[in-house]
């Protein structure tokens, strides 16, 4: 397929730092190839503003092959943008229209504060995890394989789906209540699937869910809209897991 | 106290949400039932039924337990509704410049709080139009019958046979499931003799012992058909705005039912399609019901 180059416009959220008041700018950008990435236009737009001596814009990325959960991005009102199944890095140009008007912005969320233009910082997703998102492993050195455990295949994959969660926020920045549910949904769930995950299963849920009250999330509505535009399908089956889970911790708990 | 979590918690919030908005939609049947029995029955024995009827529900032990659990359920569910949107309307104290909703979600499920708001103010006129008046105020006017019976006037002199003349009695309703005479009016003399008073709005009493004889039906049956008669004039906006409410209330329960089971956790492959379409069909189906019984009481008085 050849490539083809468009020239768009494009409507990006510039905020200096946490505290400051932030505004749409607008900039064009010429010659834009439809092979290259969304991260890869940014990059472009980047050294035009270099050149022109002005500052760039500050946006995340890693490992830009659509598994680290680094890059995030609102992009025309849809968290990574207007394709789906894939992070930013992933989306191509070619999404895209010659003379298109594109908005950036970053994820809107309480929880996840602006540290500059694009960049949110999603730490509040790493305190959830420390509240309860692991399983306690005696590391005396006689630790036992976990492949001794016979899991069934059904709930080993449903565990495997809800840990493909990058933790990227895709579904707090989606969600019209800014809430976290899925987040915490698939992060429950991926340990409540397995025996070793089962032995810490109730306080692990009511430590992970009055964290993630306390960071300021919203409450899920069931709206759905986190499970469409998640990079990685995660499904909101997660989410009524998580429920059951909270739900018989809070009941058993003493 | 670790139960607090219970009240306090994102989750509980959604569990109360769930457990009283599934319980109203119990209630939405059993007040539809009853309602149906409106257009079922016509004339003065579906009059008779539905008065019957309300007489019931308002005296059995078991609804009235039932109906102050539904007056509580209503207000969790709306005070739990107005938290909840408070709590994520904090959640984005920023909002999109450019947002594409439509692209991931229903439009019903994401205005529930809307939803949820018409639905109360309709409520709130609802229950200024007929509850209002039936409990607080009892400013129902008694289930009433005028027949036409003959009243013996005197003997005819030559013939020697009875002379009666057809005049109109006003008969009340008495819970044993009688007629009573109310009034009668002496043709010969224009005297008007009542034979029970009636305290209380309600209760019947004998003239002379002061005893309690029996119980009026409060025509609630009249009410409602002089509410939505054409000859009201404020009926067809009465009508209107009735139709309008149920389909804001089908919306509402379009998202809410299937939605309700989800927060509860009830999420399994083979039994979540089926509460889907559950849901789907008593969306459309109760409102509609509930919607062409104004529509039908129009049309026809």
């Amino acid at each position: 397929m050849a490539s083809k180059f468009i020239n768009i416009t494009l409507k990006i959220w510039r905020q200096k730092n946490s505290k400051a008041k932030g505004a749409l700018e607008t900039y064009t950008l010429n010659d834009v190839s439809t092979d290259s990435s969304f991260l890869e236009m940014l990059d472009q737009l980047n050294e035009q503003l270099i050149n022109e001596k002005q500052s760039p814009i500050a946006f995340d990325h890693d490992c830009r092959e659509g598994i680290c959960g680094m890059c995030s991005l609102y992009i025309n009102g849809r968290a990574h943008g207007p394709d789906s199944g894939i992070t930013t890095c992933q989306l191509h140009m070619r999404m895209f229209k010659d003379g298109d008007t594109i908005y950036v912005e970053p994820w809107r969320s309480r929880a996840f504060p602006i540290i500059k233009d694009l960049m949110v910082d999603r730490s509040a997703f790493d305190r959830i995890q420390q509240a309860g998102g692991f399983v306690s492993v005696n590391t005396s050195g006689r630790t036992m394989d976990a492949n001794a455990i016979p899991i069934p295949k059904a709930d080993a994959d449903k565990a495997f789906e809800a840990a493909a969660c990058i933790g990227c926020g895709a579904c707090v920045a989606s969600c019209k209540n800014g809430s976290a549910m899925l987040f915490v949904g698939a992060k429950v769930s991926q340990y409540a699937l397995l025996p070793q995950g089962k032995v810490e299963a109730t306080d692990r849920v009511l430590n992970m869910v009055r964290q993630m009250d306390e960071e300021g999330f919203g409450n899920c509505t069931n709206t759905g809209a986190c499970e469409i535009e998640c990079p990685k399908g995660i499904s909101i089956e997660n989410i009524a897991r998580m429920n059951r889970e909270f739900l018989k911790g809070a009941l058993t708990k003493s | 106290m670790s139960n607090s979590v219970l009240f306090k918690s994102s989750i509980a919030k959604k569990y109360f949400m769930a457990l009283t908005g599934l319980f109203l939609c119990t209630f939405l049947v059993g007040h539809l039932l009853g309602n149906l029995q409106l257009i079922f029955k016509t004339g003065e024995e579906g009059r008779r039924a539905f008065n019957e009827y309300a007489y019931f529900m308002g005296h059995n032990l078991f609804i009235q337990v039932l109906s102050y659990t539904t007056y509580i359920a209503l207000i969790i569910h709306a005070v739990d509704g107005i938290m909840l949107t408070i709590q994520n309307r904090k959640a984005r104290p920023v909002k999109y410049a450019y947002s594409n909703p439509k692209a991931n979600s229903g439009t019903a499920s994401r205005n529930m709080a809307i939803l949820g708001t018409l639905i109360l103010v309709f409520l709130a006129t609802h229950m200024a139009n007929f509850w209002w008046k039936a409990k607080i105020t009892k400013e129902i006017p008694l289930h009433s019958l005028v027949k036409t019976v003959d009243y013996p006037v005197g003997q005819n002199p030559a013939t020697g046979e009875m002379i009666t003349k057809p005049i109109e009695v006003t008969h009340y309703l008495n819970t044993n499931g009688t007629y009573q005479q109310f009034k009668v009016k002496d043709p010969s003399t224009g005297q008007e003799q009542k034979l029970f008073e009636i305290k209380n709005k309600h209760e019947f009493y004998d003239l002379t012992s002061h005893v309690k004889i029996g119980d009026g039906y409060k025509d609630l049956h009249t009410v409602v058909m002089t509410f939505f008669s054409k000859e009201n004039s404020s009926a067809l906006f009465g009508v209107i705005f009735y139709v309008i409410s149920m389909i804001v209330l089908g919306y509402h329960l379009w998202h809410g039912f299937a939605s309700a089971f989800q927060s509860l956790g009830l999420n399994h492959p083979l039994y979540t399609p089926i509460i889907k379409k559950i849901g789907m069909a008593f969306s459309i189906i109760v409102p509609f019901l509930f919607a062409i019984i104004p529509v039908i009481i129009y049309m026809n008085h």
